[in-house]
């Protein structure tokens, strides 16, 4: 039994569509049974809302007059990137707010960021451009200071070239001092634990093969119509995985992109992380069709069949050693506390579930009104890629 | 007995009168203070407990309004935006009350409960969302 992504568009289409969230389809594969599920079942929703510091956005601003080709650029005083074309910007969710003392006195607070200045794009909120030029015969103009906001802009392009990732370390701290990483506060001698993956609702969890999600699949990017277009930055799928073909450790990523004037406020958010810096926190959710029953038994994938590794986040993440504490899965990590060298360690996540399922619940009423049509991947992505270091050279001292 | 939470402003003018004194010497009340500020601007802010009779304490009430401050019964120092949390979970763990927790474990929702608050501010530096903030 094989289905083709024409037959279930056209059940989309036509509004006939089975479509279950990533949460859902476990039971109902338990209950129906995997090949009569798969003849039944025709999309299985995933989704993931957290933290993906390689988001950004390339904005227009259209032309003043007289024009200017702006060659440096601040919204709300956070700096954009402007070496590409006359008028057009590239900001990135980690970029500071000029003058942010960062960690000059440590830890910093990192208030507002380039996340923060996507948020308030998508908020629809009103912004400050401070451009400088050196001048041109065509692009005369030298300085410029305006309010705008998203509706003033010609375009505004999400493009995020790493998100998403397949799988992600959980982080705790041996050190016998408070440490500050991407991955929240991590108290002194093991008392925390944070982990950052919507498990079971993840899109390439669901899809550990990339047999569906590749590049052009369609997706919902806080709730624009976004596409894959590239594998991620890091994309490393030659990583070690389960008897499941699930990876324990990161593995692939996405690059994504999407129209920025469609998105959802809520699903766009800047954050500050403390002793860190500022990122952004996206939604993004991405459908599976269910072409045939081993698709299927892959999105049926449950929280305590995903492995993670715990690392240790004041000496061998920086350091690079890749020695892994201990290994859990998700639902462990779930439950809110496990237990490591006799000793019992509250878990949290930086990844929302919540979020995550409320974006599997949108995407699926989406396909089910028939307003949301899947893409076939135009290229599938790569399966047997590892990653490499950055080996220091250059003339001897 | 009753308890109330109260959170106060002190413009510059009250900020040096002992009010707390009276509470507890002219209306027995017990008092238990989560956080006090003084600013540099020598307005003062003040987050506290009341535990007493319905009677002394609307008598306390009452003395309080005599004073050029501003009472909030209820109303605490720490504030929790709903609309802006993240629903990550980072929180729970610092939270030493469980204040702030994981109030439905099938959709991983969390909540706050005012009443368990004492006001450490942990939340405010681990939240990446900047749900959590400090009145002062």
């Amino acid at each position: 039994m094989t289905k083709t992504y024409a037959e279930i568009n056209d059940k989309i289409a036509s509004g006939k569509a089975v479509v279950l969230t990533a949460e859902e389809v476990i039971d109902y594969v338990d209950k129906r049974g995997l090949e009569a599920a798969a003849q039944e079942v025709d999309v299985v929703t995933t989704a993931t809302f957290g933290p993906m510091c390689s988001s950004g956005c390339f904005l227009n601003f259209g032309h003043s007059t007289p024009k200017m080709r702006i060659s440096e650029a601040w919204i709300n005083d956070v700096m954009a990137y402007c070496g590409i074309a006359a008028v057009d910007v590239y900001m990135g969710a980690t970029q500071l707010r000029h003058n942010d003392p960062a960690n000059m006195y440590h830890p910093g607070e990192f208030r507002y960021g380039g996340g923060h200045v996507i948020e308030d794009l998508v908020a629809g909120k009103k912004l400050q451009l401070f451009g400088l030029s050196y001048g041109t015969d065509d692009y005369p103009r030298r300085e410029i200071r305006t309010l705008f906001d998203i509706h003033d802009l010609n375009q505004a392009i999400m493009v995020n070239p790493r998100n998403c990732y397949q799988n992600y370390n959980v982080a705790v701290n041996c050190s016998d001092k408070r440490i500050y990483t991407y991955l929240g506060i991590l108290r002194a001698k093991m008392r925390n634990m944070t982990y950052c993956s919507a498990g079971q609702l993840s899109p390439l969890l669901n899809d550990p093969l990339y047999e569906t999600i590749g590049v052009g699949t369609a997706i919902w990017l806080a709730g624009a119509r976004g596409i894959v277009y590239s594998q991620g930055t890091q994309h490393c799928s030659l990583a070690e995985r389960g008897d499941n073909d699930v990876p324990v450790e990161g593995a692939g990523t996405l690059a994504l992109t999407g129209n920025m004037k469609e998105m959802l406020p809520e699903f766009v958010r800047g954050t500050s992380f403390k002793g860190y810096g500022v990122s952004l926190a996206l939604g993004v959710g991405i459908p599976i069709p269910i072409l045939n029953h081993e698709i299927l038994r892959r999105a049926t994938v449950r929280d305590r069949d995903i492995q993670a590794c715990v690392i240790d986040y004041s000496t061998d993440y920086p350091q690079k050693t890749g020695k892994v504490l201990a290994r859990y899965n998700y639902e462990q990590l779930r439950s809110g506390e496990v237990e490591l060298n006799g000793k019992k360690i509250p878990v949290t996540s930086l990844s929302s579930y919540n979020k995550a399922l409320k974006i599997c619940n949108l995407l699926k009423a989406e396909i089910e009104a028939g307003r949301f049509l899947l893409a076939e991947p135009s290229q599938r992505l790569p399966l047997n890629q590892g990653m490499q270091s950055l080996n220091i050279t250059g003339p001897a001292r | 007995m009753i308890t109330k939470k109260i959170y106060l402003y002190f413009p510059k003018s009250e900020t040096e009168k002992p009010i707390v004194y009276q509470l507890v010497k002219q209306f027995d009340l017990i008092v238990n203070i989560f956080r006090a500020k003084v600013t540099s601007e020598e307005e003062g802010y003040l987050s506290l407990e009341v535990t007493g009779t319905q009677e002394n304490i609307d008598r306390a009430f009452g003395f309080l309004g005599t004073f050029d401050v501003d009472i909030h019964a209820g109303n605490k120092g720490m504030l929790w935006d709903a609309g802006r949390c993240g629903q990550c979970g980072a929180c729970v763990v610092h939270c030493p009350t469980g204040a702030l927790s994981i109030i439905d474990r099938a959709t991983r929702t969390i909540g706050f409960c005012e009443e368990n608050c004492i006001e450490c501010l942990a939340c405010v530096a681990a939240c990446p969302f900047g749900a959590c903030s400090s009145n002062f």
